[in-house]
């Protein structure tokens, strides 16, 4: 009998005869029985002790990022997360609890739901948000999909300088609708080593499109150049998404400032470990108008009999266990728990807190650019502003780099050469506030070394 | 009435209402907790950075003018109110750990405290998904071994982890479907799909670009309409969704002759793995003919549900569909060492930015190592022995939507009590004054009245009697003082709410008061 089963021997004889078999194997007679009962080639289970330390010597066989110097992000950020937050979503009542379909006995996830969607539109400037999507990733083609249904069209613009990997989710999800996804470029890379951008997409957008998809700032850092998309795409009927960065969203205006009808973003750095890239959340918050439209759960706030105020899901005729097939989407269980860590790190930091982590930030990313600019055979590549991640050129190639930093102890930033061959001795850097200045001063220095 | 008289009405009657735990929710009515931006002090705020140790730059000189943020409206807070406040919402939840969830189709086990302790090693918390492959070798052996685990498992020996819910792997699974199909030059454009079947099936079957053709079930057998579907199965389906076992907890016994019929019109059979519980180490659905399958971690292999998610929704194919797989995949070169399979000119692509939900699949291969092939063979079958006898217990004051032996959930039929004004949500209503979460109701929808009730295997005896005998006594109340049952739930914080109201005057954030 393992552990985790309390049926002892002898209640599972009174159980079977209150059931009117006397074996478990009576119970499973419409099984075909040449299949029946598997001999598994799995081993004996392990005890709890046995389990623990396999799995911490298996741990520690990785390189634990909080031991060495590190600037890789390219889309994964590692950020402060107070102790505050870990143990209040470690509390059974939200660890433990089911999606909240019985509101009387769920009002503590409902009411922490209406907070995050509270704090998701305080940091997008947009009208409502769901409940949260898996990640930014499944975010950005929900939110494609979403705008090919608000448009009845089927075309959709995404900048080559929105994450990879957003795009390559994006193309996942669109390969089902028959979407046609078309990558406009949005940066060139010169002879020379140095980057160029492009800001006018204007020969793109006409009425056959249903969306454009910046990010911003986008996968090389830089802020994209808006003002005006919004317009050019409203003329048409088409729509800007735009995938946000809650932490940026610190200092610079929010998306709902220049236009956007729909946000996607990526809620998980700001409220637990990097994880290795899992379990994540997205954010997804759009314009009033667009609600009948949205994908996921929803939580509003009603009253019961007496006038008391509560929390419900809500709008549901968009989801999938009442419109089957006509549902918006068929997300049901998403990422509730690291949502609710992401709306305690906020509701934690507060305005001044949260501006101070992107200030940080960005204060360490160009004190290391202008470190790194002094390096003789190294550049910077930014020709925009930029926030707390940058491109450097090195000479050679950045894989290269990568392996001498490895065998310094550093972990080094993201190679770009994997995204572009013309970008081979590009390497993306970042630091946040957790980036100690010693650690920036050792990277400058072996970078001099190579 | 007022709370108070609620609450008498509650206990009139010989009720025997049991807030089992003491839990404060089924305490009564409850003054609401503000929402947290109301708590706001200007000016106040929790914990700092260390003084910035680089030169400071003016910010003007890195963000152009425009592009500066003014107005940020978080609430302000001390560590101490933000500590008190998400505690007390807590509170106003109900939860596996101290209490228990008959909840069909949603598989609400007990979830091992040491799989906590392993997924909080820091050693896998503090990795970058985009790390050297040689720095995560431990986090690759983990992925690598639950794609061992799971294709053991199942019979179905491709597997991939990148989808995180089951929704996600339905979709995955579905979208490869498409893929296999394309890749040998067929366009197809049906997916058959049960009407007892879960919403995410035919909402999913949509998603990848697929019409859904409804199969009827049969009436008294509870299982699949074998003639239905052999009329609706054509050279145009692409697959068949099946649950298995069914929402109603009946094993399809004519899963082999449907998988046989459908391969020969080249149509792919996927099994919602759902209810995967009552098959663990029973059966592998691989073995009976199915190509496709996801598995919600959270349900069967015991991911704390965490109010809706993170799961795990990995994805289990034949041989033949392999190819398809999400890229990249976790696999193992012959010097030991792990790595990323992304050449994979057939796959999919990705569904998830990175590698799916890493933290919550470590919990499940932690789970599964210790359950071993003798647990894995207790699980399943505690699961299908506490299902019945539950349903032994109930079968004397109930009626079953189908009368047979079921695997691990049934179907209450609800219709009954019709006759003295009681419809199903009354009855999940009034079960939460006696202590319990309702069961799942009104699905599946092909069950009018349903009540599914699902206890899984880590529930004892003697909680299963009680919960029974409380589920019988609210059949008593509804017979005997209706009104006590209308009305219910007379012990929560808030009592029934107006979701037609939330659905008509949507009120889905927070709002600065008007000043």
């Amino acid at each position: 009998m393992s552990g985790f089963i309390s049926t002892t021997p002898a209640e599972r004889d009174a159980m079977l005869s209150r059931i009117g078999v006397s074996t478990i194997d009576q119970l499973f007679e419409d099984l075909p029985a040449e299949h029946y009962r598997p001999d598994l080639d799995l081993p004996p289970g392990l005890s709890e002790l046995e389990t623990w330390q396999l799995l911490r010597k298996l741990s520690e066989t990785n390189l634990d990022l909080e031991r060495h110097p590190n600037f890789l992000g390219a889309g994964a950020y590692r950020h402060f997360v107070p102790a505050a937050i870990g143990h209040l979503i470690s509390r059974g009542e939200f660890l433990t609890s089911y999606t909240p379909y019985q509101p009387e006995v769920s009002q503590g996830t409902l009411q922490a739901v209406y907070e995050w969607q509270s704090i998701v539109c305080a940091l997008t400037g947009m009208d409502i948000s769901n409940a949260s999507v898996y990640d930014a990733g499944t975010g950005t083609g929900e939110a494609a999909r979403m705008a090919c249904a608000l448009t009845r069209r089927r075309r959709v613009l995404v900048l080559d300088t929105v994450n990879p990997r957003y795009r390559e989710v994006l193309a996942t999800y669109a390969s089902g609708p028959d979407i046609d996804v078309e990558t406009v470029p949005a940066f060139t890379a010169r002879p020379d080593g140095t980057l160029g951008r492009v800001t006018d997409f204007s020969s793109k957008i006409d009425s056959s499109v249903a969306c454009m998809i910046i990010q911003q700032p986008n996968f090389l850092g830089w802020m994209e150049q808006v003002e005006g998309l919004s317009d050019a795409l409203s003329s048409v009927g088409a729509i800007l998404v735009v995938i946000a960065d809650p932490v940026s969203l610190g200092v610079i205006r929010p998306p709902g400032a220049y236009g956007a009808g729909i946000v996607v973003g990526e809620g998980k750095w700001t409220g637990g470990p990097v994880d290795f890239g899992g379990p994540l959340v997205g954010m997804f918050a759009c314009r009033k108008d667009f609600v009948r439209q949205m994908p996921g759960r929803i939580v509003g706030s009603t009253i019961d009999g007496d006038g008391r105020k509560g929390y419900v899901l809500t709008l549901a005729t968009r989801e999938q266990h009442i419109r089957r097939e006509k549902a918006t989407s068929n997300i049901c269980t998403a990422e509730a728990l690291i949502a609710l860590a992401t709306t305690i790190y906020f509701c934690h930091l507060g305005p001044v807190g949260l501006r101070e982590v992107a200030e940080q930030s960005i204060q360490k990313a160009h004190y290391l650019a202008s470190r790194i600019s002094q390096v003789p055979g190294y550049t910077v590549q930014s020709t925009a502003p930029w926030l707390y991640e940058f491109p450097i050129h090195c000479p050679k190639p950045a894989a290269q780099v990568n392996e001498a930093l490895l065998a310094a102890g550093i972990i080094g930033g993201y190679d770009l050469g994997l995204e572009d061959p013309a970008l081979a001795h590009s390497l993306l850097l970042c630091c946040t506030e957790v980036t100690p200045r010693s650690d920036i001063d050792r990277l400058v220095d072996v970078l001099g070394s190579l | 009435m007022t709370t108070t008289e609620h609450a008498d009405a509650a206990v009139h009657d010989g009720a025997s209402l049991r807030p089992s735990s003491g839990h404060s929710i089924f305490a009564g009515r409850q003054e609401g907790i503000p929402v947290v931006f109301d708590k706001s002090v200007k000016g106040r705020r929790a914990g700092k950075l260390p003084a910035l140790d680089v030169p400071e730059i003016d910010l003007d000189e890195i963000i152009p003018q425009g592009e500066r943020r003014h107005a940020l409206p978080l609430p302000e807070l001390s560590e101490l109110d933000v500590v008190r406040h998400f505690t007390r919402l807590s509170k106003r939840n109900y939860s596996i750990e101290s209490e228990f969830y008959p909840l069909g189709s949603c598989t609400m086990k007990y979830n091992p405290k040491i799989d906590e302790n392993v997924a909080a090693l820091p050693g896998f918390r503090n990795l970058h998904p985009l790390q050297p492959v040689a720095t995560v070798q431990g986090a690759l052996h983990v992925l690598h071994g639950i794609q061992s685990q799971l294709a053991e498992i199942t019979g179905l020996p491709g597997v991939s982890t990148q989808p995180v819910a089951g929704a996600h792997g339905e979709l995955t699974g579905i979208l490869m479907v498409r893929a296999a199909h394309l890749k040998q030059g067929r366009m197809r454009r049906k997916v058959l799909i049960p009407d007892s079947a879960h919403g995410t099936n035919p909402a999913t079957a949509a998603m990848a670009g697929y019409e859904s053709i409804t199969i009827g079930h049969d009436r008294v057998t509870g299982e699949l309409d074998f003639e239905d579907f052999k009329s609706k199965l054509d050279d145009d389906c692409a697959a068949v969704m099946i649950t298995l076992p069914n929402t109603l907890g009946l094993f399809e016994r004519r899963i082999e002759e449907i998988c046989r019929l459908a391969h020969e019109v080249g149509c792919f059979v996927y099994c919602d793995g759902a209810n995967l519980n009552a098959l663990v180490g029973q059966i592998r659905p691989g073995d009976l003919g199915v190509d496709l399958l996801h598995v919600n971690l959270h349900k069967t292999f015991a991911v704390p549900h965490g109010g809706g998610g993170p799961g795990g929704g990995a994805i289990c194919v034949a041989a033949s569909l392999e190819p398809f797989l999400p890229a990249p995949l976790v696999v193992q070169a012959t010097d030991g060492s792990y790595a990323y399979d992304a050449d994979r000119p057939d796959s999919i692509g990705r569904v998830h930015s990175y590698q799916g939900n890493f933290n919550a699949v470590l919990r499940s291969y932690a789970y599964i190592l210790q359950l071993g092939k003798e647990g894995l063979g207790e699980l399943g079958a505690n699961a299908v022995l506490n299902a019945n006898y539950m349903r032994a217990l109930l079968a004397d004051d109930f009626t079953f939507y189908v009368d047979r032996i079921c695997m691990h959930e049934f179907v209450l039929d609800g219709r009954p009590f019709k006759e003295f004004g009681i419809r199903t949500l009354d009855i999940a209503k009034r079960l939460i004054d006696h202590g319990y979460h309702p069961p799942t109701i009104y699905f599946p929808l092909i069950a009018p009245e349903a009540i599914m009730i699902e206890p899984t295997e880590t529930e004892s005896k003697e909680t299963m009697d009680a919960f029974a005998s409380a589920l019988i006594a609210v059949a008593n109340e509804a017979r005997s003082t209706p009104s006590v049952v209308q009305n219910a739930p007379h012990m929560t914080p808030v009592g029934r709410l107006d979701e037609v109201r939330a659905a008509r005057q949507p009120d889905l954030r927070w709002q600065a008061p008007v000043s």
